[in-house]
Formats: C-alpha cells, sequence, structure tokens
C-alpha cells in the first residue's frame, strides 16, 4: 500500500510518506542526491533554481521549530516558495476539516505539502486526496514514521560508517511513542544493517517490536555491547505520568548514557540523537558534547536530505 | 391473507436440518412447514425454487441511529436495510440521543418502527442514565415499555460495585444484560489491536486483555449477581473460551461475535483504512480462527452485524480520529454463508446462529420455522453474487469495508409477520 501511494506508475518517488516499502536503491538515491546538494550550503549565493516557480506549504499540525525550519531553509535553497502554515492557531481551530484546509491550499496551486500531525497515517491521508500533480512529504505523523529524520541520520552514518552491513546500531529510549525510531528500523533493515537493536523497559517498548526486525534489550550495557551507532531518543516528560517510568532520574540511571556506559561500546561508536536534547535525563552533557557526538551533524544533514527528497519528488532531478 | 412459499428447501435452524419443500403462512404465523396443509388455497404464491427457505434473520447489535443521529441512519432507512439484507428482528442498542435510559425514548423507537413497517425492533435499554455508567436507570419501566434486555452500549461504568447492583437490578426484573466487554483503563486511548501491525502502523493499541480482562470481572460478578448476561460483539478468542467455560459451570452467559470478526484482521489495518476502524478493533489471525471454531463448537450461539452506519465525513479523517463501526445489516448473511463455502459451518448452522441462536439468547419467538410462530420467513439464493456498491445498498451508511467487493448470497424475499417487506 505505501509503496504503490509513494511511488506512481512509472515508478517514481510521487510522494515520501514512511521508509517501509522503499527499497535499498530508493534509500540510497536520495543519500546520493543530498550529497550533491550539501555544496549548495558552501556557495555565496545559497541557492540552485530546480524548484523555481514550485510552491511548498509546510502544513504543521504540530509544532517544530527544528523540522519546519530546515524544510522551510530546504525548500528555500532551491529556489522554492514557502508558506509556513501553523495549523493548530489557524483553520482547523475555527473548525474546518483537515481536507478543506488541503483542498484550500490544493486551490491556491499548491505543489508540495510537507505535513507533520499529530495522528499516525495523517501524511498517508492527505496523500490519497490530493490532485495528481501535488507531493505530500511527511514531516512526522503521530507514533508511525518520520522518514527525513530517519534518512538524514543514515545519511550521517554511511558519512562516518560507510558500510552498512557491518554495522551494529542501538536505539535507546522511548521506542513505544517514536516515530523516528521506527523509520530508523526500517531503513537500518532495508540498508543492511548488520543488527539493530532497540533498548528499553518493557513499559517503553510497543508489542511485537522484534517482528520490525530488532533485537530487544532491557539493559543499556548488554544493549551497547560492541555497537557501532547508538542513538539516543528524546524522553518526553509525560511518560512519568502515565505509569510508564517511575522517574526521570531512575530512567538516567538505568538508560541514560554517560560516558562510563559508552564504553561498552566500540571505541568509534557514534552518539546519535533525533533532538531536542534532554540533558541529564537520557543523555550526559559530556556525551551529547563529546568527540564521538554527531548531534549537530545530523542538523546539518537534515537540509541536504531535505532538498534531495522534495526534489526527487517534484521530479526535479531524476530519480 | 394466506400464502404458500413453494418448492424451496426448508431450513429447520433448531434440528439443522435442509428439506425440499415450503412454508405455509396464514394471519402472519406460520400454519405449515414441509408439506400444504389440508384445505389450504393460498391468496399468493411465491416461488422459492433453487433457493433456501429459513427463518428470518435476528440481528442482536443495531444501531439504528434515530432518534438523534438521523444524519447517519434512520429507523426508516436502517429497517429497510435490515430487510433487504434478510434481518427480520433488529435489537436497537441505546446508543441514541436522548439515550434510550426512559420509557419515552423506547415508545418513540417503537413507534417509529412501526411506522416504518420493516423489520421488527427490540430496544434494548440503557442500563445506566444517559449511559453514563453511575446511577441505575429505570429498568423495570423499560422493561415494561417493551424492552427485554438492557445494556451501558460498551461505555465504562463507575466501579465494579455499580457493575454489581445493574446486574442484581436487571435480574430483579428478568432483564438480559448486554455487556460488550472492554476495561476502559486498559483500552484507554487506543483505536487497534495492540499487535505487530499497531505497532508498524504506530497506532495507539487496544490489548486483547482488554477484553479479557472485563470478561473476567463480569463473569465473577455474574456468580454473586445471578443475573443473565450476554456478552456483545467478542473480539478475542480467548474471551469466547472464558465464556463458554462459564457457561458449561452452569452460569447464564451466552456470547456473539460480528461477522466481519470472523473474516477480516489487523492486517486489514494497512494502509490506515479508516473503514476497518472498528470497535472492538479487528484482531489476530488467532484470534479470528478461535472465533471460528467456538462459532463452530456453539459456544458463540450467535453472529449479530454490529451495524453502525456512518455519513460519510465521519470516516473522512486521519484514522484515529475517525468514529469507529461498519455498516453489516447487508453483509451479515453473505459473510455466514462464506464460512460455509469455506467448511467451516454447515449451511443450517450458519443459519442457526443467525435465527435460533440469537432468538434464544432473549427468548424471542422467532428464529425458528413450526407452526405457530411468527412469520418471519426469507428466501435465500444462496449462490447468487452481488456487487456491495450504491445500487445495491440500502443503509444510510456505506461505511463498510467490503465496499466495492463481491459477495455471494442475496435475500430474495424476506417477510415479517406473513407480510412481504423485501422486495417491497
Amino acid at each position: 500500500m505505501s509503496r504503490t501511494l509513494q511511488l506512481d506508475a512509472g515508478g517514481r518517488l510521487r510522494h515520501f510518506l514512511t521508509i517501509e516499502g522503499l527499497g535499498r536503491d530508493w534509500l540510497e538515491r536520495i543519500m546520493d542526491t543530498a550529497e550533491s546538494f550539501e555544496s549548495v550550503a558552501a556557495q555565496k549565493v545559497k541557492k540552485v533554481p530546480l524548484l523555481r516557480g514550485k510552491t511548498v506549504v509546510n502544513l504543521f499540525f504540530e509544532t517544530s521549530t527544528r523540522t519546519r525550519t530546515t524544510f522551510e531553509l530546504a525548500a528555500k535553497r532551491l529556489s522554492a516558495d514557502v508558506l509556513n502554515i501553523n495549523v493548530a492557531v489557524s483553520a482547523t481551530a475555527k473548525g474546518e476539516s483537515l481536507l478543506d484546509t488541503v483542498r484550500n491550499l490544493e486551490a491556491m496551486g499548491v505543489d508540495m505539502f510537507v505535513v507533520r500531525h499529530a495522528e499516525s497515517g495523517a501524511a498517508h491521508f492527505i496523500a490519497r486526496h490530493v490532485a495528481p500533480h501535488v507531493s505530500v512529504v511527511n514531516a512526522g505523523d503521530g507514533r508511525h514514521a518520520h522518514p527525513t529524520q530517519a534518512m538524514l541520520d543514515m545519511f550521517t552514518i554511511r558519512r562516518h560508517k560507510r558500510d552498512f552491513s557491518r554495522l551494529t546500531v542501538a536505539i535507546v529510549g522511548d521506542i513505544l511513542h517514536s516515530r523516528v525510531a521506527r523509520s530508523q528500523i526500517h531503513a537500518l533493515n532495508t540498508l543492511g544493517a548488520r543488527e539493530v537493536r532497540v533498548v528499553a523497559p518493557r513499559t517503553l517498548l510497543p508489542v511485537a517490536v522484534e517482528r520490525l526486525g530488532v533485537r530487544v534489550c532491557h539493559d543499556l550495557d548488554a544493549g551497547l555491547e560492541d555497537v557501532d551507532v547508538v542513538i539516543m531518543l528524546r524522553l518526553q516528560k509525560e511518560r512519568m505520568q502515565g505509569a510508564l517510568l517511575p522517574s526521570e532520574r531512575e530512567f538516567y540511571r538505568c538508560f541514560g548514557l554517560t560516558a562510563a556506559r559508552l564504553r561498552q561500546a566500540r571505541p568509534d561508536c557514534l552518539v546519535m540523537h533525533p533532538g531536542p536534547i534532554n540533558r541529564g535525563v537520557e543523555i550526559a552533557s559530556e556525551v551529547a558534547d563529546g568527540s564521538r557526538s554527531v548531534i549537530l551533524e545530523q542538523v546539518g544533514h537534515g537540509i541536504a536530505i531535505r532538498m534531495a527528497v522534495m526534489a526527487l519528488a517534484l521530479g526535479a532531478v531524476q530519480g | 391473507m394466506k400464502l404458500a412459499i413453494v418448492n424451496g428447501l426448508v431450513c429447520d435452524p433448531v434440528a439443522e436440518t435442509l428439506t425440499p419443500g415450503g412454508v405455509w403462512i396464514a394471519e402472519g404465523k406460520i400454519v405449515a412447514t414441509g408439506s400444504p396443509p389440508p384445505d389450504f388455497t393460498p391468496q399468493r404464491e411465491l416461488d422459492a425454487r433453487g433457493g433456501v427457505i429459513a427463518p428470518g434473520l435476528i440481528d442482536l447489535s443495531v444501531c439504528l441511529r434515530e432518534p438523534g443521529f438521523e444524519s447517519k441512519g434512520t429507523i426508516a432507512s436502517e429497517t429497510r436495510a435490515a430487510v433487504a439484507g434478510g434481518v427480520t428482528t433488529v435489537c436497537a442498542l441505546p446508543e441514541t440521543q436522548p439515550v434510550a435510559d426512559t420509557p419515552a425514548v423506547i415508545e418513540l423507537i417503537r413507534e417509529r418502527a412501526e411506522l416504518a413497517a420493516r423489520a421488527r425492533v427490540v430496544p434494548v435499554g440503557a442500563l445506566t442514565c444517559g449511559l453514563a455508567g453511575e446511577r441505575l436507570s429505570e429498568m423495570h419501566a423499560l422493561g415494561e415499555a417493551g424492552c427485554r434486555a438492557v445494556g451501558n452500549a460498551g461505555r465504562p461504568l463507575a466501579n465494579p460495585l455499580v457493575w454489581r447492583r445493574a446486574l442484581e437490578y436487571a435480574a430483579t426484573y428478568g432483564l438480559t444484560v448486554f455487556v460488550r466487554p472492554q476495561d476502559p483503563w486498559l483500552a484507554a486511548g487506543g483505536c487497534a489491536h495492540e499487535g505487530e501491525v499497531a505497532t508498524r502502523l504506530g497506532l495507539a493499541g487496544i490489548p486483547a486483555s482488554a477484553e479479557t480482562v472485563a470478561v473476567a470481572q463480569i463473569l465473577a460478578l455474574v456468580a454473586d449477581s445471578g443475573a443473565r448476561v450476554h456478552f456483545s460483539c467478542l473480539s478475542t478468542a480467548r474471551a469466547a473460551a472464558m465464556v463458554g467455560a462459564a457457561a458449561a459451570d452452569g452460569l447464564p452467559v451466552t456470547c456473539d461475535v460480528a461477522a466481519h470478526q470472523l473474516h477480516l484482521t489487523e492486517q486489514a489495518l494497512e494502509g490506515f483504512d479508516a473503514s476497518v476502524h472498528l470497535a472492538p478493533p479487528l484482531r489476530t489471525l488467532d484470534d479470528r480462527d478461535g472465533l471460528r471454531r467456538a462459532l463452530a463448537g456453539g459456544t458463540v450461539t450467535a453472529v449479530c452485524s454490529d451495524h453502525r452506519p456512518h455519513e460519510e465525513d465521519a470516516k473522512l479523517n486521519v484514522f484515529a480520529a475517525t468514529e469507529p463501526g461498519a455498516a453489516g445489516l447487508e453483509t451479515l448473511l453473505p459473510l455466514l454463508l462464506a464460512l460455509v463455502d469455506e467448511g467451516i459451518l454447515t449451511l443450517p448452522q450458519a443459519l442457526a446462529r443467525l435465527t435460533a441462536g440469537p432468538a434464544g439468547v432473549l427468548g424471542l419467538e422467532g428464529g425458528r420455522l413450526q407452526p405457530g410462530a411468527p412469520a418471519d420467513v426469507i428466501v435465500i439464493d444462496t449462490g447468487a453474487c452481488w456487487p456491495v456498491d450504491a445500487d445495491h445498498w440500502h443503509s444510510r451508511g456505506r461505511n463498510t469495508p467490503f465496499w466495492g467487493q463481491t459477495l455471494k448470497g442475496k435475500v430474495r424475499y424476506t417477510l415479517v409477520g406473513g407480510r412481504i417487506v423485501h422486495p417491497g
């Protein structure tokens, strides 16, 4: 379903909704395209005219400064016209349905919607209802997917490690609520990572998570053993209220990434985090700011990856 | 009016037999089956050649939407859909606006049903005022107004003590209590079965234990109160087994499943299809197969449609934000006949689960073809295929997972009280 919705009859990328169902060739193509866009940021005029005349709408039903900003920058560097719409404080607050909001914007000649929504499946829903020439990029839907985040993570890993087939990657923290983790798991498995581990207490792991192709660990030391990459996830404070965790203190004690803990991993292990970081909750400052951390690099790569996805989906570069 | 239905295969769901013959009707009642009674001259004869003559179907779980939600359906539109699907008696659930918690609302439903003059409507009264789960409804008055059962429509009760009191009070007046078992705390926020597919799609899950915990709690209270309880729309194999074991131990409990649960599984959620946003949610293949076994083995004595028609907008949103439920009256019979084709049930068994089985739950007169019984009779073309589309659909709600598919098994005639109501 996702594949048929994402790729058009000619096999070109029409929407980018989830990693699931896309083949390794597509993920590599996105990263290769991003590679070619990296130099744009170093140019005197940080723009290429690939999407000149196109209109991209950042349709955010959930606030997110970082993701929205990188999508905006990416679109602008491709010379697209960009509208930022924070729907939480506009049309739907007046009672307009999601679909009416989309259709009204579509009537204004939009070419691409970048959608962030609190409910899983929102980007799929919009993609099913937009006109044939309009593309949808998922900027995070509920607990389901955040494919561009996963791709920028893969891009960062590839930059440092080259060959995914030799990598063991641990994803640590709130897997249950994490769209990032789901997309990372699909991406790592599609790219052929040797082993993907998820490390969390049982309360923060979804049922049957091992069916996604991961090894489950409840002990951080064991989970970090000999890993090449550790991806820490953000822990939201409201998780303490739902009887999912006793306290931030206990979580940090059991699952917080400290320098001492990191010694279980391989000496050249990368430390990653999709941000924003909770220092002292999921990760110690000395690790977040340490020599193995590529967290800020991830942010920079986000622009190139989003440029690549937009350019591919709108047919501005050959997929 | 004297009427004869001839040349068919007559199904006796009680004896689970299928024999060539006919049914003869006078004054709204069956006067003979098999062979014509002496000196009977019908005013009209219906030819059932190639078809099966069976009792009208009895559906224990139907939302008629009126009063209060007429944009989704009315008693007239949905009873029309019922008879088109061969359902001659519907149990109307109390989720109306106002809630069916007073004799006035029950009377209104009955009056509208009489005006519509299609299927029989047996109202299920609300167990608690406003279905709010706190104060008991006036169950004696509801019983006098025509309710045989009361239920809380899946809404939670404040605590187990209120459940116990409600069961005891209902038992005082011989009312069966319909329970849609789901622990509200375990199910909170969920919109899909907590399993592999929901994990992948990132949908908040409802664990199977939300159902089994609720069943266990009610079974314990049935043992205390002696109330007659019917568990509606079970979705897990384990819950069905628990009810079966309790019934075997002598507790006065029965259960049904919705027809779609016997076919679809969590896999149908792929692509976030809102037509399969159902409550209870579609479960695993193991659950589906377990429910099928419980149905074939007689633990599950009834299959319902759990008919919940919606207007288009109710399903036109992000999955979790859509309203749960499917319009099922017209697909009920074909879905059971499909189980016959799959070798799960014999044809008489399938029809028994739609007729005598549900009639037994409420002690209704219908559900059997025998002299003296009300002439609620259908003629089915079991081999006829029809597309589920606008041209063949009667319910106001088109929210069915089977839209666009071709189903096998079509109702040629439906009679209620000896009157032909479909085609009509």
